[in-house]
């Protein structure tokens, strides 16, 4: 068996309406390290962990979005986003707060079925 | 076959706990390996020792310990979820180990498969 | 590749994005909440129907039994034990859950 394996983390839920985007965040920053073939995916509500602008103060939590942008550091640069659920959310590319691969729906399913690992949190 | 098992929701409160471990039993009974079951977000609470349900309900942790004693099923909490959360070595359930996030990758790069249980 | 949803389709769009977004060919296990997705007369029937011309449906019995549905089992929809569950997580390459 193959010690590099293609690693794909399925983002489909918002940010800070649950903790599961930002330990998903800490994850992928770990399976960097590891050596792998790691892509990220982000579909439905998982698009908004996206979104730049956040001001969390007035929420008093922390601001993980940066965090997006430190991925390429760890050779992380593998970002999709799906074309149908980002419309459907009213935004486009220029609302990221990192460059990302738009994938058609049908697209994105292939790249998902030629993953070795898929996480989803 | 190995399995690697991600559990990620705390036990009662979601069914995610259960079915993992009715999965890991049937694969374990069909004679595959259960390599390691890795508890995450929630799901660490999974490992709490001082988990007291009422005698007519099933006991979710003390069957993670006895799957782990029968078969010797590797089960780690995620430490950063767990600190979180409060879980620690003092109330750690028997058969349960704290370890960092590589456990999880490391069960994807070792498992033939990986299987995640969920909200 | 093995889709495993585990959310109710009347409450959440999880099942609907699986089956928008998967490969043809692959296989859906309903289990959980998901399973309410594999009965006969729900709102989601036409749907589920459709996608079965696309891929195989399987649910997960004991849910459903649990859920006191496990006579209204849709025509075409493929009923498995947890043996059954783990046998499809064997024949297919992979798999992922739509958390």
């Amino acid at each position: 068996m193959s010690d590099n394996k293609k690693f794909m983390f399925v983002n489909r839920k918002a940010p800070y309406g649950t903790i599961y985007a930002l330990e998903s965040l800490e994850v992928v920053l770990i399976t960097a390290a590891f050596d792998q073939d790691v892509s990220l995916a982000f579909l439905d509500d998982g698009v908004y962990q996206l979104k730049k602008g956040m001001q969390t103060k007035g929420i008093e939590t922390k601001n993980f979005s940066p965090t997006y942008r430190a991925l390429e550091d760890y050779d992380v640069e593998k970002l999709y986003v799906e074309k149908e659920a980002m419309e459907a959310r009213g935004l486009n590319e220029d609302d990221f707060i990192v460059g990302v691969t738009v994938l058609s729906r049908a697209e994105m399913g292939k790249l998902m079925d030629e993953q070795d690992v898929v996480l989803s949190f | 076959m190995k399995f690697g098992i991600v559990v990620n929701e705390g036990p009662y409160q979601h069914q995610a706990s259960d079915s993992a471990y009715l999965f890991a039993k049937a694969a374990i009974a069909a004679g595959h390996e259960v390599w390691r079951v890795f508890f995450y977000h929630d799901g660490v609470n999974n490992a709490s020792r001082l988990t007291e349900p009422p005698q007519d309900d099933r006991n979710i942790v003390n069957r993670w310990t006895k799957l782990a004693e029968d078969h010797k099923v590797d089960l780690v909490v995620c430490v950063a979820a767990a600190l979180r959360r409060g879980i620690k070595e003092e109330n750690l359930a028997q058969g349960f180990r704290i370890s960092g996030l590589g456990q999880l990758v490391e069960s994807g790069i070792k498992c033939d498969r990986l299987v995640t249980f969920g909200d | 590749m093995l889709h495993i949803v585990n959310k109710s389709p009347l409450t959440s769009g999880t099942l609907e994005s699986c089956l928008n977004t998967m490969v043809d060919g692959g296989d859906v296990l309903l289990i959980e909440d998901a399973v309410y997705a594999a009965t006969a007369g729900s709102a989601f029937e036409s749907k589920l129907s459709a996608a079965m011309g696309r891929c195989k449906v399987h649910v997960l019995m004991p849910d459903l039994e649990a859920r006191g549905l496990g006579d209204r089992l849709l025509a075409g929809v493929s009923p498995v034990d947890y043996a059954g569950f783990v046998a499809l997580t064997v024949s297919n390459k992979n798999c992922q859950s739509w958390l």
